[in-house]
């Protein structure tokens, strides 16, 4: 595959005016499917969450899950919509393994919620609104496995396996308007919508928002205009994006691809491109064709949705506070200064903190631990933090700093440990027998024979010369492979050499 | 007054997967050219306030609890697959993509 040349980021926002438009597919946490009783889970043996409905099996008939019903109605209100009097599913008709009933149920001209907008948050404080069109229900298609050729995508694959454990679970579209004058902020705003949908979700808890294990998904549309011109650009469709770095990258990106190719005169092919997590780039992959003609039409085997004007103004008056409000008061109750409030806000760990915080953590420890050593092993590691500890397990972690067990340095041998999966902090304390030496015996002992070891030392520090102590610290520490609390060694050690 | 073109049905036959002889395209064209001259005269007295109705039946908010029910077997779900391996179906790579 070529390599793409790309535009200087800042000469391509010169000549042309980036627009931006967004797809994100919430997967909702309901116990069953959008349209069957079969559970909706995550990770289980391949096709066995699966009823006669989620394979399209002649004469099976859907029914609507009404949980996931009042979830997608409170998920317009966050998104400042409108709720529809009347809503109704549709097929979207389509010939692809991973829906055995060659049809995706989905909605089309009666969304369940339209216009709205949210607000979101960039790094410097600003405020930008996203316009929001449409945010609809469907179910989610099954896991296509591709088989033989050398990279596991579908070129050149031998075959297929397919699991329907994940067709059916109900998800909601979430669709904006084209989104202007983002200009060189185009990748921070992409980043910063999908974490604040990412927030919101979370915050009415309709989803688990997992993106590494597809539970927000972002399609990122891109295009470019040359400055001074009314007409827009052909745009492009990034998918695959499964994080909130990559959607940045993503986006970054086709700017700068799409630019090269509009200044020498080219166009842009109106497709769908992947996003490649590994080499941070797109590539080609089916261009928008005969395909993409779904013939939608209202779902036969579904009755309309109406929702009562008391069940909307019950889910309204349930609606978590705002983001931006939210935002406003944890800063506050957390006591952290503009530039670490931030850090935490756009490395999209504010939900990640207040669990912890909620879990024990003081508002410090939490947010040291995450914006600090779990985010740059999740950064050297290319996922997101919260795939790689759950808050409970941080508060823990920060519970055993707090009480002695640990120093900050063995600490972070645990957070390798739970990382690792060898279980909880205490677990992992245990089994690598981590903990500070605390029996003051053992520490004595080490620091008599390290006195023993060093009697220049020794006859310093019996001549005042405390800070001679240091070389024997460091002594004991070794032999106690670190597992020490040094302030408490030193103290032993002025108390052997009778200056304490 | 002919509408529907011998391309369209051909176009249509390749999104539904159905192959098609070019005497069936002519005389699907002309039935489908009928049909749709039909639903022209019916839109002639459908009016503006009469509300498209995609359902017979005038009920609606038909809903399932959230409860898990019973679900196939492994075994049950494979058993019509053409081809599969112990736990998934098994399917030609076929060039395409999740949509």
């Amino acid at each position: 595959m070529a390599k793409d040349r790309l535009m200087d980021f800042d000469k391509a926002l010169e000549l042309f005016e980036p627009v931006l438009g967004f797809e994100v597919h919430v997967e909702l946490n309901t116990k069953t499917k959008m349209f069957s009783a079969a559970p909706n889970g995550f990770g289980d043996a391949p096709n066995t969450n699966v009823s006669p409905v989620c394979l399209g099996l002649p004469g099976s008939l859907p029914v609507v899950n009404e949980q996931a019903v009042r979830y997608s109605i409170s998920l317009g209100l966050a998104l400042g919509c409108s709720i529809a009097p009347t809503s109704r599913f549709a097929r979207k008709n389509y010939f692809y393994p991973d829906l055995a009933k060659n049809y995706q149920i989905s909605q089309f001209d009666e969304p369940i919620a339209f216009e709205g907008q949210v607000d979101v948050e960039l790094a410097d404080g600003s405020i930008r609104t996203i316009p929001i069109e449409r945010a609809h229900m469907e179910e989610d298609a099954g896991k296509l496995t591709h088989v033989g050729g050398s990279t596991g995508r579908i070129q050149g694959a031998e075959y297929s396996l397919v699991d329907y454990n994940r067709a059916g679970v109900p998800l909601v579209e979430i669709v904006t308007k084209p989104i202007f004058g983002a200009e060189h902020d185009a990748p921070e705003l992409a980043k910063a919508y999908v974490s604040t949908i990412r927030d919101i979700v979370i915050a009415l808890g309709i989803s688990d928002a997992r993106m590494e294990r597809g539970n927000l998904r972002c399609d990122a549309n891109v295009s470019l205009r040359p400055r001074g011109q009314e007409k827009l650009g052909t745009r492009t469709e990034t998918k695959n994006v499964n994080s909130l770095r990559s959607v940045e990258r993503a986006v970054r990106y086709e700017i700068q691809r799409q630019a090269v190719i509009l200044s020498e005169g080219g166009s842009i092919t109106q497709e769908t491109r992947h996003w490649h997590e590994d080499t941070g780039s797109t590539s080609a992959g089916r261009p928008k064709s005969d395909a993409d003609d779904y013939r939608y039409f209202p779902e036969p085997d579904l009755l309309p949705v109406v929702p009562s004007a008391e069940l909307i103004e019950e889910l309204r008056a349930a609606l978590p506070e705002a983001p931006a409000i939210r935002r406003r008061r944890l800063k506050e109750s957390w006591g952290y200064t503009d530039l670490e409030f931030q850090d935490v806000a756009n490395g999209g760990l504010l939900v990640e903190v207040e669990q912890t915080i909620a879990a024990g953590a003081t508002p410090a420890a939490a947010r040291k631990w995450w914006t600090g050593e779990i985010s740059r092993l999740a950064n050297a590691a290319g996922v997101e933090a919260v795939s790689l500890i759950s808050p409970e397990n941080v508060a823990a972690l920060a519970r055993l700093v707090d009480d002695g067990t640990l120093t900050d340095k063995l600490a972070r041998q645990v957070l390798e440990g739970v990382i690792a999966g060898e279980g909880t902090p205490e677990e992992v304390v245990e089994g690598r027998g981590l903990a500070v030496v605390s029996d003051d015996g053992a520490l004595i002992a080490a620091i008599d024979d390290a006195l023993a070891a060093q009697p220049d030392v020794l006859a310093k520090i019996q001549d005042g010369k405390v800070q001679a102590a240091g070389a024997v610290i460091g002594a004991v520490m070794k032999a106690m492979r670190g597992q020490a609390d040094a302030a408490r060694v030193r103290e032993l050690i002025l108390e052997r050499a009778g200056q304490a | 007054m002919s509408e529907i073109s011998e391309e369209q049905v051909a176009h249509l036959a390749n999104l539904a997967r159905i192959a098609l002889t070019p005497e069936e395209i002519t005389s699907l064209t002309t039935e489908l050219d009928q049909i749709v001259d039909s639903i022209a005269k019916v839109q002639e007295v459908a009016t503006p306030d009469v509300p498209a109705t995609s359902h017979p039946v005038p009920l609606q908010n038909v809903f399932r609890d959230d409860v898990v029910g019973q679900t196939l077997t492994r075994e049950q779900a494979l058993a019509n697959a053409p081809e599969r391996t112990e736990d998934r179906f098994k399917v030609s790579a076929i060039l395409g993509e999740e949509q």
